[in-house]
Formats: C-alpha cells, sequence, structure tokens
C-alpha cells in the first residue's frame, strides 16, 4: 500500500517531537502524530487538547472526531476547562502546537478565517480559529502540518487568523508576543524552516522523488533554499504499521 | 428572555449544550437575538435559518471534522444576515472570566499581531511596570446565560462531571441564569461533595430538571454524541440546502409537544445505545 498524504505528514510531524514535552494537538493528524510520537520515542509526551484536556490515553481505533468529545478526554490526567487549558500555554508550559490552515504565507502565518479582502464581506467564511490563534501565539514552538498546494501557498493571507513571524524580522516580538513562533512547516513535498534574520520560509528538505521545481510550482512564492536541501527518511513500515493500528477504519488516514 | 438579548450559550461544540433551553428559546420566537459561544454547532445553525440570531460571538462555527465546514454558517454570514464576530478561543474564554472576576478587562498575550484584534477593536494596554504590549480583552456580561449540568440541588447549586468547559465563568458573567440538570439531588448529596459545585445557587435564576437535556449532543458519561442523527441532518442539507433545517425545525423543535415527545423521535433504544457508549468511554 502507497503512503497517502495524511500518513506522511503524521509520520513526519511525530518525528518532530522530543520526549519529556507537552505538545497541544487538534484531531486529525496531529493528534495522530502526537500519538505515534508517544509510542515510539516520547513515551513522556503529554499531550493537550483544547476541549480542556491534559494528558489523556488516546486508544487505537477510538480517535476522537473533536476536541471536546469523550474520546478526546478519555482517562486524561487532568480535566481544567478550557480556558484555564490556554492558560498553561500562555505561562509558557507548552512545548509544541501543530496547526494546519486553509492559507500560509512566506512568514508562516495562517488564515481559518475568510477568504477575500473585506472580513465583514468575506466571499468565503471559513470556520474560524478555534484555538489556533492561541496556539500560535502561546506555545514555544509551532509546527504546521499541512497538504503542500499552490492555492494554500501564497504571498500574503487573505487574513492573519494565528500569528507565525507577521512581516517578518523582529515584528513578533514588536507586536508583543514573548515568545514562540513557527519553527517547522511540514508538507507533502517537504520541510520548510525560516531565515534566522528576516524570518522568510526556506525549504530544508524535500521527501524522497521530490524535485525542488515541484516545490516551486505548488508554492504562491519565492522558494527559499537553505544552503544544503537534505532529503528525508521516508516512513519506515513499522513507522506505518504502528500508524494504521490507530486508525483502522482510515478516517484520517486517507 | 427579550428580543435582543445577549444571549450566552454554555458547552463547547457538541458537548453539554442546552439544547432543551435552545429548543425553547426558538419555540417563542426571540429575535435579533446576539449569541455567544467559545465553539458553535447545530444549535447556532437552528438559531440561524430561525431567524433568531443577527449575531454570533465564537472562535469557531461548524458540527466537526466529519461533517466539513458548516454550510449553514456559510450561507448566512456570506449574505450578510448574520454578523460573525470571531475572537480566539482563549480571548472568548478570557472575555467571560473578566466578568466572572468583575473587571472591565483581562490583559492577554494572545492575538496580539493578528488580524482578530481588528475584527472587534480589541485594544492593546501597556503594562504600567515593564512597558511591554498586551491585549486588553474586554469583559462580556450576557444578559442571559443557558446552562446544562450533571447534577443539582432545589437552590440551583450546580455540579458538572468530567470537562468544565467555560460555564462557571459564564455563570457569573451573566445577568439572568437558566440552567436545565440531568438529575436534582438532595441538598445533603451536594452537601457531601461540596468541592464538585462549580456554580452556587445563588447565581441561578432557574433550574429545570431535564434528563437528557443536551440531546443530540453529548453529556459527559451520561450519553455520547449522536454522530449519525448528525450525518443524516447533514446530508439532507447537502441533498436540499436550508429548505432541510426548515423541515429539521418543523420535526425537532416545534413538532414535539413536550421533551418526552421530543426524545421519543430519537427513540429509547437510541437513548440507551448513546448511554451505554458514554460509559464505556469514560469507564
Amino acid at each position: 500500500m502507497s503512503v497517502t498524504p495524511a500518513e506522511l505528514l503524521a509520520v513526519m510531524g511525530s518525528r518532530q517531537l522530543r520526549d519529556d514535552t507537552t505538545v497541544f494537538a487538534g484531531v486529525g493528524v496531529p493528534l495522530l502524530a502526537a500519538v505515534l510520537a508517544q509510542q515510539r520515542h516520547a513515551p513522556r509526551l503529554t499531550m493537550v487538547i483544547e476541549g480542556g484536556i491534559v494528558g489523556p490515553r488516546i486508544e487505537p481505533g477510538r480517535l476522537p472526531v473533536s476536541t471536546n468529545e469523550m474520546r478526546a478526554g478519555r482517562r486524561a490526567q487532568m480535566l481544567p476547562g478550557i480556558t484555564d487549558t490556554f492558560l498553561l500555554a500562555q505561562r509558557g508550559f507548552l512545548d509544541y502546537g501543530f496547526m494546519g490552515g486553509a492559507q500560509i504565507d512566506r512568514h508562516g502565518n495562517v488564515n481559518t478565517s475568510v477568504v477575500g479582502p473585506d472580513y465583514w464581506n468575506p466571499k468565503v467564511r471559513l470556520p474560524g480559529t478555534g484555538g489556533a490563534n492561541d496556539i500560535a501565539s502561546l506555545c514555544r514552538e509551532v509546527i504546521i502540518l499541512t497538504p503542500h498546494e499552490r492555492r494554500r501557498f501564497v504571498d500574503r493571507v487573505d487574513f492573519v487568523t494565528s500569528p507565525a513571524w507577521l512581516d517578518g524580522g523582529d515584528h513578533r516580538r514588536r507586536a508583543g508576543l514573548l515568545f514562540g513562533g513557527v519553527s517547522r512547516v511540514v508538507t507533502t513535498l517537504g520541510v520548510f524552516g525560516f531565515r534566522p534574520d528576516d524570518r522568510r520560509m526556506r525549504l530544508e528538505a524535500v521527501h524522497p522523488g521530490v524535485t525542488r521545481e515541484q516545490v516551486r510550482a505548488e508554492t504562491g512564492f519565492e522558494v527559499l533554499e537553505a544552503a544544503e536541501v537534505a532529503v528525508t527518511e521516508p516512513p519506515t513500515a513499522e513507522e506505518l504499521s504502528q500508524l494504521r493500528a490507530l486508525d483502522p477504519e482510515r478516517r484520517f488516514l486517507g | 428572555m427579550r428580543d435582543g438579548d445577549h444571549v450566552a450559550i454554555g458547552g463547547c461544540l457538541f458537548s453539554r449544550t442546552p439544547m432543551a433551553l435552545v429548543r425553547e428559546l426558538l419555540r417563542a420566537r426571540r429575535t435579533r437575538l446576539t449569541l455567544s459561544r467559545n465553539l458553535m454547532c447545530t444549535e447556532g445553525e437552528l438559531m440561524m435559518v430561525a431567524g433568531a440570531v443577527e449575531r454570533v460571538v465564537t472562535a469557531w462555527m461548524s458540527i466537526g471534522l466529519p461533517w466539513g465546514v458548516s454550510r449553514v454558517m456559510r450561507h448566512h454570514v456570506e449574505s450578510g444576515a448574520v454578523a460573525l464576530e470571531e475572537w480566539s478561543h482563549l480571548a472568548l474564554g478570557l472575555r467571560f472570566r473578566a466578568a466572572a472576576m468583575g473587571v472591565p478587562f483581562l490583559p492577554t498575550l494572545t492575538m496580539l499581531g493578528s488580524d482578530l484584534m481588528a475584527v472587534a477593536g480589541t485594544k492593546t494596554v501597556q503594562d504600567p511596570y515593564t512597558g511591554e504590549t498586551l491585549a486588553a480583552v474586554p469583559a462580556l456580561f450576557p444578559d442571559v446565560a443557558l446552562l446544562h449540568v450533571h447534577r443539582a440541588d432545589r437552590f440551583g447549586n450546580c455540579q458538572i462531571d468530567g470537562y468544565p468547559h467555560m460555564d462557571a465563568d459564564v455563570a457569573r458573567a451573566a445577568h439572568t441564569v437558566l440552567v436545565t440538570t440531568e438529575t436534582l439531588v438532595p441538598e445533603e448529596e451536594i452537601r457531601g461533595h461540596g468541592d464538585r459545585t462549580v456554580i452556587p445557587g445563588f447565581l441561578v435564576d432557574a433550574l429545570v430538571l431535564t434528563p437528557f437535556g443536551a440531546v443530540p449532543h453529548e453529556c459527559y458519561g451520561l450519553y455520547e454524541a449522536d454522530f449519525d442523527h448528525f450525518a443524516e441532518y447533514t446530508a439532507a442539507i447537502d441533498r436540499d440546502g436550508m429548505a432541510a433545517v426548515r423541515a429539521y425545525l418543523a420535526r425537532y423543535v416545534d413538532g414535539p409537544p413536550t421533551h418526552a415527545d421530543y426524545l421519543a423521535l430519537f427513540g429509547g433504544e437510541r437513548l440507551a445505545l448513546q448511554q451505554a457508549r458514554a460509559r464505556e468511554l469514560t469507564g
């Protein structure tokens, strides 16, 4: 069986997480990435879910469809309420946050609110931030997991729902955000980081078989490249079998 | 409740939504309401199609990942029929918290630098000690709060099992607090576990014993959300658009004369299955 886009993102996302850390994860691919990391190399990873859930035991075949349901809260270590859960992040206790988004720009800012120039007269009204803005504002390190499509990777997002580096440089700090920011954008084509000075997105690795031309063709802004662009290790058979066991009905893995 | 009121709804998404109160509000044909809720779900859709609401204050609206972006929300917001005032999840929580604390605003880092700041004109403040910039999210004092809890005594002292969402803050923030409860327990049972009480009775204006008061949404540990019901509802919308929601309102809101008649539309077998699932998931 070939690797689906969701499987690739979940495996690559799981590899970003270190042991003995905390991660703010939404349902779907982010949660799969976190559970996979927990099963493999990060047994002491604590998942935090925005429905007000700290340290749940997510069970294979019983993945939650919402951050506010019993499958997400199963055997949790703590159920502190939503506001207090986010305040753990504001205090600096959340090492990682996972995010996706309808639009992502060259500085990693994400739009999940409106398509079109006028917020109050949107061409397309999207569901909204949910906790994404809070994760982007308050986690120490944010990792974006997303399919790589030209319509998604835009020069400027129509609306900054979730701030990464804003207009680049030290703009995030000047806006008052004391820590955090997007460190990695993991896509179906490769892995991006940000240039330390101007915080522009740059290609750091491609997945096996992906060319830089392909990345450029699927990106709506100039693709900068790191001095050396690596090739990622493809998902191993063991990673894939563990991941597939989590979602046997393939509700999220495609 | 009066036309034009600001109504805050407890629970979150399809968890512990006070659906019986929402249905009653719809039957009373209130209009021009503002609704606030951290994540909005089918209750918001019903309010939109019924013409009850002109503004929603929320962080997110749809049913959930498997059911896609809410067509009802898109239809009403993109046409301008309903204004969607978006706040981050924490910012909205802090608005209820500020009101619950009796202060006019709370300083926070969240939303800083984002375009969400401009949506409702959120201002920044300088920390008088360090000079750092903070977002000042304004207290939100709803006219009415609608809440559903696991148990209460006849004085309105309320206890919630599982994730508490924002209900305790919403109860403190609102001027009028209306509560439905799954069970009404003797005063001594509340007194025996006072540590579990999250809303003191003196905040509560009215309490109604309403078992299954959140159906088809979930109530932690007691019954699971009815995902099949959501699937049928969204499939009908995909087929017939807003007419499907009007038909839903006729069948589930205006049709059944009593709460028992409403529950009969789901059937005892289905409710028992949802109960068994909840017991198993929280066991």
